[in-house]
Parts: C-alpha cells; structure tokens; sequence
C-alpha cells in the first residue's frame, strides 16, 4: 500500500478502530443518561395539593385568614373568593401580613393587598389560587393551579 | 540444641525484627535515610526529599494551604463520629442533634470541631487562594492547579451549604429553601423570553437538589448524601490531584532569583551530600549545570526530613490549637426546629453565603446565578490571560508598582462597594421610582451588577494606563475580594428583620 493509498478514505482497521470507540462512547453516554435519570424524580412525593378551607361563610370579608398548616390566604371581596399564595415569588419564604398588604421577611419584598410587587426584588406579584366549590359547600384551593390575579369565585 | 537457641533469640528479637521490616531505612541521620524516611513512606512519600528555602519561609505561604488540608482531615474525622448518632430524617434530624449536643459523651465537643472546622476551612481557601493570587503563583507551568484550586473551593461551599440543612432547625431549613430557590432562578430569565413552559433550567435543578417542590424528607436525604458521601470523595480526589501537580509543577512557585535573594544558608542547616554517596555519579548527566555541587543541595535545598515534615506537623497542630480552643468556648448554634409555615426574620445563611445572599436582595438571578458564574469565569481565566512572566513568587509581585496597585484598587473597590449599597439603601432602585417596570430590566441593571460592571471598567482602565495584564488582573481581584468582604459585613451586621437597613442588632424591631 503507497501513502497515496492511504490518504484515500478510511481502511478497514481505521473503520473498525472508529466502530470500537463509537461503540464505547454510545454505551457510556446511555449509561450517563440513566445514572442522571434517577435522581428527578416520576412522582412529587407530597401530600395533595388541594385543601378544604371551609363553607363561604367562614370566608373573612376584606380581611386575610391563613388556612390552617397552609400558605395560603383567603379572602372574600365584593367580586367575591380568592386565595393568594403565601410564598414570597423571590425565594421562597413565607410572606406576613402587614398593614398595606404582605411583606416577606427574608429579603424585604412588598406586596400590596391584591399581592402585587410594589418593591422588593420579588420578579412578579403573589401567585393567586384556583378555588373552586366542593359538593359539600366547603371551598377548595389547589395549591398546585396558579390562575391569573383577580380570578373570583362568585358565592 | 541449636534450634532451640535460635528460636529463643529470634523470639527476643521479634520487636527489633518486626520494626526493621517495618521501617527499613536507619534513623535519619544522614542525607540518605532522611531522604529515605520521606520516599519509602507511602504517606510521607507525596513530598519531595528535598526542599526549597523559598517554600519554608512562613511569610511566603504562611502555611494556608495546610490549613485547608489539615481542617478537611479534622472535619472527615469528627464527621464520621458525629455520623454515629446522626439520623436523617426529618423526624428525627432535629432530635438527634439535641442528643448529641446535650447526651452523647463528648457529643457536644464533637459538634462544636466540625462546625467550627468548617468556618475555618471556609475562611482560609478564600485566604490561600488570595495567597496564590497576590503571589503571581498561577502562572505557567501552575494554571491547571489555579483550576484543581477553583474546584476545590467551590465544593468546600458546596459540603458546607449541604450540612448546613442536616440540623434541621429554623435557620437551615429557611436558608436552604433560599438556596433551592436561587438554583431555580433561572426562571426569571426564561419568564422573561417566555420560554419556561418549554425549557424550564431552574425548575429542573430545583426538583435534582431538593427531589420535590419544597425542602422535605426527599431534600434531606439529598443533602446528606451529597455531605457525606459525594462532595468528600470528589474534594478527596481533587486534593490528590492538587497535591500531585505541586510536584509534577515543580514545587511552590519562587522568584528565578529566590536563591540569590535569600543568602546562603545559615550554619543551623544540615550539610548536606557529606557522606559517601553509594550511587554513581551517572545522573550527572541528566542534571542541569557543569559540575556536582560538593557539600550543599542543589539551589541550597533542604533535606524534607525534618525541615518540611516540623512545619508542617506544626501547622496542623496550630489548627487544631485554634479548632480546640473555639470549640471549648464557644457552642455552634441550634434554633429551634425547622417550621415550613414561618421563617426566620431575618433569615440568614451562614455568614460566607451573606455577601450572596446581599446582592441576592436585588435581583435572585442576577446575584445568585449570574454573578457567582461571571466570578467563577473570570478566575479561571485570570491564568490564562495574565501570561507576564515578572513576579512570580513574590508578594504582590509584577512588572513593578504591584503594591500601589494593590492599595488602590482596594481602595476604590471599598468606595465603590460601599457608595453603591449606601445609595442602594438610601434611595431605592428602579421599582422603587418605575413600579411597572419590567423584571427582565431589574435582572440586568441591579447594584450587584452595576458595582460589577465598575469593577470591570476600572481594571480595564488599570490595563490601559499602566499597559500590564498582571497588574489589571491585581485590580480586578482586589476589586472583587473588597466587594465580596463589604458585602458579607453588611449582610452580617448592618441588616435586620425583612432585610432592612439597621444601623446595629439592637435598633432591631421586638416582636
């Protein structure tokens, strides 16, 4: 074989010599990919998400109730029921009522009493909650199911 | 007869045999079993048998990289025992600290060495790294080790912001979902393009850290794994690899000249190549220079054994001197145990996360992603962009003017820093006077990014004027430790409750 030969194109033990290390690479880069699978987990190990926070009436009018072990405020307007998410939309920790709406105490975001920002470094207002009606009369917040601010439920 | 007589003076001398199987080479007394004191033993043999003048000198390293070495051991050590009573469980968690603190024998001792190990270790990479910076010592052939370095502090950040969670009290509960929550800030930026439904990074690392949508049993057993388990092994192994390249490069780094700066060596030095050498003369040849040098080491090196070996055996005593002495006064902290339904107010990290967790308050991605990354980037590039041979292994060595260089970017990092936050304090930020401003604007344009923009500029402006790559670099980290230091001070000291401004802990709100 002249070196005119070998430049043109692969020969045999260059080809299999690239199959070897294709081989090697694909099997490494599947096994990657299930090693990295593992730890996102199919299931979100929490309790529902959804939780019964009493018959219309128990809901305060213009004023904030926490639900009980929630971070969730209700509320009744004259448009009626809404639910404001409690967690501050920065990082993550639990807003406190405050005079003009709600403050969070870890990084001093202000939101104003429809959960809008009006300062802090919040990048958005308090996520409103999706309520809706059981057949038992209670209301239910799902936690899980933001929906777009100032959605009522008509009671 | 004669075996019996045999027997009996082998079984006498079963102590001396077995200890000269042990340690084959004689006391070290002469060049050869000192050298042979360090090469036959498989821990010691990580050094070299000589050493130089210039990598004893105590103001040269001031032993900081030992210290780092020195506190991982202490903390693998008081790990492991605190691993003993320590249940990862949320049930449990808070529990068995309490019993190790106040039950377990020594428990509370214990716990006070690995939490205070920790800080320790925190504070002097940050130190050696500074050491290795101002000293020029990332240059060539040392850049990948600058890299092995980088690597090894940002796991050191990484084993302590996960053992901060293990307690289980108030402050590690709130502080980890705050961290959970800049790894998930990416969202901001994907909002603001409107691309998170398809693409959605910060959610995806926030459900890898915490295996849930908020910090639970999941995300405990998590951060454990990582602590005990993965961060170790991965500092282990960059460590050996640190530790090989400083040979591999050549020992510390030293000026060309170091040998003409220091002088010859004093009397108390051992002669050195004295006795009669049992090798042959045949690596001469190999040896730079025209004749073997009679009666000293080569560049007036010093036999490891016990020049090295004291230092450094002193070294790590003084750690644990300090470790001991903190421990003994002082008790690390527990709150109360950790409520998903009230935070902490203020709710801080631990105090080297408190520069973070300040330009954090301004925007999440720009100060707890994007930031940290510039910073990152930018110290990794340092060795390959300063490539000027002058200064290497002399404090704030460069062409010339290292020092005033030095002084006045700290000078005006500690202006910038400090003018920025007062303003930031004292007048608000773009909500404050356009509240319908969008996010996207805030992300980009926040006094952390502003103030890092000023630190650019300026070490540009130092490149320019006095036309150095080193002396740019010089500014440029100076810049950022003065910013990094004046930050952690204000997030430590000078913000209270719902992170305002408070001029001391005491003018703080009861509630």
């Amino acid at each position: 074989m002249s070196v005119d030969d070998r430049m043109k194109g692969i020969g045999r033990r260059d080809l299999l010599s690239l199959a070897a290390w294709g081989t090697f690479g694909a099997s490494m880069v599947t096994a990657l990919v299930g090693v990295f699978r593992l730890p996102k987990p199919a299931v979100i190990p929490e309790p529902s998400q959804k939780v019964k926070v009493g018959p219309p009436g128990s809901i305060p009018e213009m004023e904030y109730r926490i639900v009980a072990g929630r971070n969730i405020f209700v509320s009744r307007g004259e448009e009626g029921v809404f639910a404001i998410s409690a967690i501050c939309t920065h990082l993550g920790c639990v807003v406190a009522p405050a005079p003009t709406g709600f403050h969070c105490p870890c990084h001093g975001s202000r939101f104003d009493a429809l959960g809008r920002v009006v300062g802090g470094p919040a990048p958005r207002g308090l996520d409103w909650l999706k309520v809706t009606g059981a057949p038992d009369g209670e209301l239910v917040v799902d936690e899980g199911e933001p929906v777009p601010p100032r959605t009522y439920l008509k009671v | 007869m004669g075996a019996w007589k045999e027997y009996v003076a082998n079984l006498r001398a079963v102590p001396r045999a077995a200890w000269g199987s042990l340690v084959r080479h004689g006391p070290p007394v002469t060049d050869r079993s000192r050298a042979e004191t360090v090469f036959q033993n498989l821990f010691l043999h990580i050094h070299s048998t000589r050493v130089h003048r210039w990598s004893l000198r105590w103001s040269y390293t001031m032993g900081l990289g030992l210290i780092c070495a020195a506190s991982f051991v202490l903390l693998t050590v008081t790990g492991l025992l605190l691993m003993f009573y320590y249940k990862p469980s949320t049930a449990l968690a808070y529990q068995s600290i309490k019993d190790i603190h106040y039950v377990v024998p020594s428990g509370r001792f214990i716990r006070n060495l690995h939490r205070w190990g920790a800080h320790l270790m925190v504070v002097v990479v940050l130190l050696h790294m500074a050491r290795v910076f101002y000293t020029a010592s990332y240059r060539r052939p040392r850049e990948m080790n600058w890299m092995f370095g980088l690597v090894l502090m940002v796991l050191t950040l990484g084993l302590s912001f996960s053992g901060y969670l293990l307690p289980w009290d108030q402050l590690a509960y709130w502080a980890v979902t705050i961290g959970a929550n800049i790894a998930q800030s990416p969202k901001e930026l994907t909002d603001a393009v409107g691309i998170t439904r398809y693409v959605d990074i910060g959610g995806l690392q926030k459900t890898l850290l915490l295996g849930s949508r908020s910090v639970g049993e999941d995300a405990l057993i998590r951060f454990y794994v990582l602590h005990v388990f993965f961060l170790p092994l991965l500092l282990g192994v960059f460590m050996g690899l640190h530790f090989w390249r400083i040979r591999k490069d050549g020992g510390l780094s030293r000026p060309a000249d170091a040998d003409e700066r220091l002088g010859p060596p004093g009397d108390d030095v051992l002669p050195v190549f004295s006795q009669a050498p049992r090798k042959t003369y045949g690596l001469m040849a190999v040896v730079r220079g025209t004749s073997p040098s009679v009666g000293r080491g080569p560049e007036n090196t010093l036999p490891s054994w016990p020049h090295l070996l004291t230092a450094e055996t002193a070294v790590f005593m003084l750690t644990l001197a300090v470790t001991l002495a903190l421990s003994f006064f002082f008790d690390a902290p527990l709150k109360e145990m950790a409520n998903p339904l009230v935070p902490e107010n203020p709710a801080k990290a631990p105090w080297y996360f408190l520069g973070l967790q300040e330009i954090v308050s301004f925007s999440a991605f720009a100060g707890g992603v994007l930031l940290p990354m510039i910073t990152l980037l930018g110290l990794a590039l340092i060795p390959y962009l300063d490539r000027e041979p002058e200064g290497v292994g002399l404090w704030f060595g460069a062409r010339d003017r290292g020092k005033e260089v030095f002084l006045l970017s700290a000078a005006f990092g500690l202006a910038a820093a400090v003018s920025m936050e007062a303003f930031a304090i004292r007048f608000g930020w773009l909500r404050s006077w356009f509240p319908g401003i969008p996010q996207i604007a805030i992300t980009v344009v926040n006094p952390g990014t502003v103030l890092t923009a000023l630190y650019m500029a300026f070490s540009i402006w130092i490149l320019r004027r006095e036309n150095s790559t080193r002396l740019s670099a010089i500014a440029i980290f100076t810049c950022f430790l003065t910013g990094f230091v004046v930050l952690t001070l204000i997030g430590t000291w000078f913000r209270g409750p719902n992170w305002e401004f408070f001029w001391s802990p005491s003018r703080w709100p009861v509630h």
